[in-house]
């Protein structure tokens, strides 16, 4: 009973919350400093609640548990919930640093003419490897790689747990549309990835830093910012930018409908337009952004590593993550499921 | 006017439990809205049909094998949980029992104790212990050079589950035996020769209380389970508890979901009845 | 009682394999590697990381108030619930039945359920949701120590009093509630660590700045392992521990 009297009084003891941002943002994905700096700077406190993945946060807000300022949506999930009526408009261009937005992340398919959004990190997603596994061999830049890998890999190797990752590498390397509604198309992915099954370890988009860097799994498709930091810890890490085609993604910065305060999300926004948040914010996650100028603020080894500050050579490569119609997506989850039934 | 002392404990079961329950099921009758939750009102048996017969990836609708499958193994796994908690929980409990008293309260309240460390916890532990490279390989080492590489396995799973559910399986078992007078089983003595025949004859059915609850304590949320088989089993397989919580996520099926959820509690249910009936 | 051979064997085995993992977790949050798994000598470094890391204390403080609302809500309902019928009878066995449905019902149903019920009857979802949610899982936990020792309780204490021309309250205050105390309060602890220890429930309910330890723990465990875990962990683990031993102490006294 005493205990529950001292608890009551550490409950009394919790401060008001005034004047506060509501963040919903994917875990580990901002450094906590930054935040402090916007408090600092605005006097506006953030919470933080943090998710795991698009799916998770966009059923979060269709169930009305949505009462959050700001959401950091990927690009076919912003287009998801513009379609549906889950955001409200922001009007980005009337953000005093909506100028520092890089052209080429101004316009883009998911929210045409930014009306509802800014843009956050973009990161590819390629392979990760250990290259002491293969004696030090440089293996081809290609999903091959992936899906038939070299003997010494085989059981130690792991995928990212997303159906939109794997299906769209399985489509590149058998040149399908990455949208295909097809039943044959459909069935052509499903037997690669089954294929693959056998190699692989794990399905894990969890920890995948520490499985490359203890060298649990000696191959990974991962992100490149993820690979970055795991590299950091192991040295013999290597990453392939297949040249069938990989997906580049970008997330965004975005209002939800029912956002208590729409006023104070539009300055967190602008807050995270200037470059040296951006960059600090890159710095922590280890992904490049979206802002021209952040480069003079990035650290050394991020803007050296070809990894994350992608070469001219690649762009050719990269697709911008596909928006599937329904049907396309639920073809896919067919597949995902039946791989692992 | 005592009675009414119980209303409100009655009154939150129901409001929270029962309610939510009837809801769900009506949920379970709602369109789908293709990008994930549900279109209000507008009724539909879509979900119920989906999951015996769904579309095939060229759209013609067979039977749902992938789901009969998950669920399939969903039983297996929890069965399997059960059985293997219980030949560990009978042998610790009558041990237990034969302790002196003093020690007897000291060991339930160790083998309490990892029940109430957290899920997670709990499963990330074996992360540790089983990953390659990690606790018990190094500990092997010397025998099993390149290590035993137990995690995302089917042990796995077995291993993390059967941590996760033993001390529910220990407790009412323990607690069944302790209740036991000692003078049917000085009687049980007199006129049986065989230890064996009394654990059988006599022990084992005036514990039949205890081994009835604990069996319903781990074979139900076993069943639900999909925190620790997803972590320690490396998503290769799914389980019912996966496949749920899915469709309220990456398979973006709300109704599915609900009527998977009332198809695994009716399922529960069904299990427990005939368990407790023999 | 009956001796067979072996069974102490089984019964060391058991308990060292309950142990191992927990071991590991808290040996691991002293660890000065950052590599997880891989000792690197004693240094207290992830402590001070965990408790540096404010989204960890916030949640923190999210799943305590959450596992104090559930207990407040659980407790006195259970000892009530525990209190209306006398210990023979169907009403009593019904309430027992009844309290007791939650152990029944797989966790990912009633987290289903309770999702779908709160969006329905548009009841915002987060800590108030969550507290709800936990305080009805927590239910049976509260009731059977309370149950248990009215069962015990000596109904010629109560007979004594009514002799005596106590007044129904005054004997219930005087005499019931003493007795039943400790069962009370062992209810209440282990309420607590329900609530506590919840993932499932806490994920499928949690709103605007709501996460509790558990849920949090997740997404950690999703994008970047820190042996900080291992300290939050073991913390955890304290709690627990120490309210059930003080719950243990209480309702042997």
């Amino acid at each position: 009973m005493r205990l529950l009297l001292i608890l009551l009084g550490l409950l009394a003891a919790l401060p008001a919350r005034a004047q506060e941002l509501r963040l919903f943002n994917w875990s580990n994905y901002i450094p906590p400093a930054l935040l402090e700096r916007f408090t600092k700077e605005t006097g506006i406190k953030v919470v933080l609640d943090t998710y795991d993945s698009n799916d998770s946060m966009l059923s979060k807000l269709q169930a009305g548990g949505g009462a959050y300022d700001v959401v950091v949506p990927t690009g076919p999930t912003l287009a998801i919930m513009i379609k549906d009526g889950l955001l409200q408009p922001v009007d980005a261009p009337s953000l005093a640093n909506f100028k520092n937005i890089r052209e080429s992340f101004r316009e883009q398919p998911y929210d045409p003419g930014r009306r509802f959004s800014v843009p956050y990190m973009y990161g590819v997603t390629g392979i990760a490897y250990d290259a002491d596994k293969v004696d030090g061999a440089a293996l081809p830049p290609s999903w091959s790689t992936l899906f038939d890998p070299p003997p010494t890999l085989r059981g130690k190797v792991a995928n990212l747990n997303e159906v939109g990752e794997n299906w769209a590498a399985a489509a590149y390397y058998l040149k399908i549309d990455p949208c295909t509604e097809k039943g044959p198309d459909a069935q052509a992915i499903y037997d690669l990835l089954a294929k693959q099954k056998e190699y692989v370890l794990v399905y894990s988009s969890s920890a995948t830093i520490d499985r490359m860097a203890s060298g649990e799994a000696s191959m990974h498709m991962m992100w490149n910012g993820a690979f970055h930091r795991a590299q950091a810890r192991k040295a013999s890490l290597r990453y392939l930018i297949p040249q069938e085609g990989a997906n580049i993604w970008t997330d965004h910065l975005a209002i939800p409908k029912g956002a208590p305060n729409p006023a104070l999300a539009k300055r967190f926004m602008d807050f995270m337009l200037t470059p040296e948040s951006a960059a600090e914010a890159s710095n922590f996650t280890g992904y490049n952004n979206g802002i021209a100028g952040s480069d003079a603020f990035l650290r050394a080894d991020l803007k050296a590593d070809p990894a994350v500050n992608l070469p001219d050579a690649v762009q050719p490569i990269l697709r911008p993550s596909p928006i599937c119609s329904a049907a396309s997506r639920d073809l896919q989850d067919r597949v995902w499921t039946r791989l692992r039934r | 006017m005592r009675a009414l002392l119980a209303a409100p404990a009655l009154l939150a079961a129901v409001l929270l439990l029962v309610l939510p329950l009837v809801l769900m099921g009506y949920v379970s009758t709602l369109e789908r809205n293709p990008n994930g939750g549900v279109v209000w009102a507008v009724h539909s048996a879509q979900a119920w049909i989906s999951v015996l017969w769904d579309l095939d990836f060229d759209g013609k609708r067979i039977l749902n094998t992938d789901s009969l499958r998950i669920f399939g193994r969903s039983l297996l796994v929890a069965a399997l949980t059960t059985v293997i908690t219980f030949v560990i929980a009978l042998p610790t409990a009558l041990w237990m029992v034969g302790q002196p008293p003093r020690r007897r309260m000291a060991l339930l309240f160790l083998v309490t104790v990892p029940f109430w460390t957290n899920v997670l916890v709990r499963a990330y532990a074996w992360v540790l212990l089983l990953r390659a490279g990690g606790l018990v390989d190094q500990a092997v080492a010397p025998l099993v050079p390149g290590g035993l590489g137990l995690l995302y396995t089917p042990t796995a799973i077995a291993l993390g589950m059967t941590y996760a559910f033993l001390p529910l399986m220990l407790l009412p078992i323990y607690l069944s035996l302790e209740a036991i007078d000692p003078r049917l089983i000085e009687a049980a003595a007199d006129l049986y020769a065989g230890r064996r025949r009394m654990l059988l004859r006599v022990v084992l059915p005036l514990a039949r209380p205890g081994i009835v609850a604990g069996m319903a304590l781990v074979f139900v949320p076993a069943l639900g389970s999909f925190v620790t088989p997803e972590l320690l089993g490396g998503g290769k397989a799914l389980l019912i508890g996966n496949l749920i919580q899915g469709q309220f996520g990456a398979l973006r099926n709300w109704p599915l979901g609900a009527a998977m959820a009332i198809v695994l509690l009716l399922l529960a249910l069904a299990v427990l009845r005939a368990g407790v009936r023999r | 009682m009956i001796r067979v051979p072996g069974l102490g064997v089984v019964a060391a085995a058991a308990l060292l394999f309950l142990y191992v993992p927990i071991a590991v977790v808290v040996a691991l949050s002293f660890n000065a590697s950052s590599m997880v798994t891989l000792w690197g000598g004693f240094s207290v470094h992830w402590w001070g990381e965990a408790a540096r890391d404010a989204p960890m204390r916030a949640a923190l403080g999210n799943s305590l108030v959450a596992a104090l609302a559930a207990t407040s809500i659980a407790t006195p309902l259970a000892t009530a619930a525990a209190l209306a019928f006398p210990p023979q009878g169907r009403a009593q066995g019904a309430t027992r039945a009844i309290v007791a449905l939650p152990l029944l019902v797989p966790e990912i149903v009633l987290a289903v359920a309770l999702l779908l019920g709160f969006v329905l009857v548009g009841i915002p979802l987060g800590l108030p949701a969550i507290a709800a949610a936990h305080a009805v899982i927590a239910l049976p936990f509260a009731y059977l120590p309370v149950r248990t020792r009215l069962d015990a309780l000596d109904p010629a204490l109560g007979e004594a009093a009514r002799d005596l021309y106590a007044s129904p309250w005054r004997s219930f205050r005087r005499i019931t509630l003493p007795l039943i105390a400790p069962g009370v309060a062992s209810g209440a602890m282990l309420a607590f660590v329900v609530s506590l220890g919840d993932f499932t429930i806490a994920f499928f309910l949690s709103g605007p700045g709501s996460t509790t330890l558990p849920v949090y723990v997740f997404g950690l465990v999703r994008t970047g392992l820190t042996p900080a875990v291992n300290a939050v962990s073991t913390t955890l683990l304290l709690l627990s521990v120490g309210l059930v031993a003080a719950s243990r102490l209480l309702s042997n006294r």
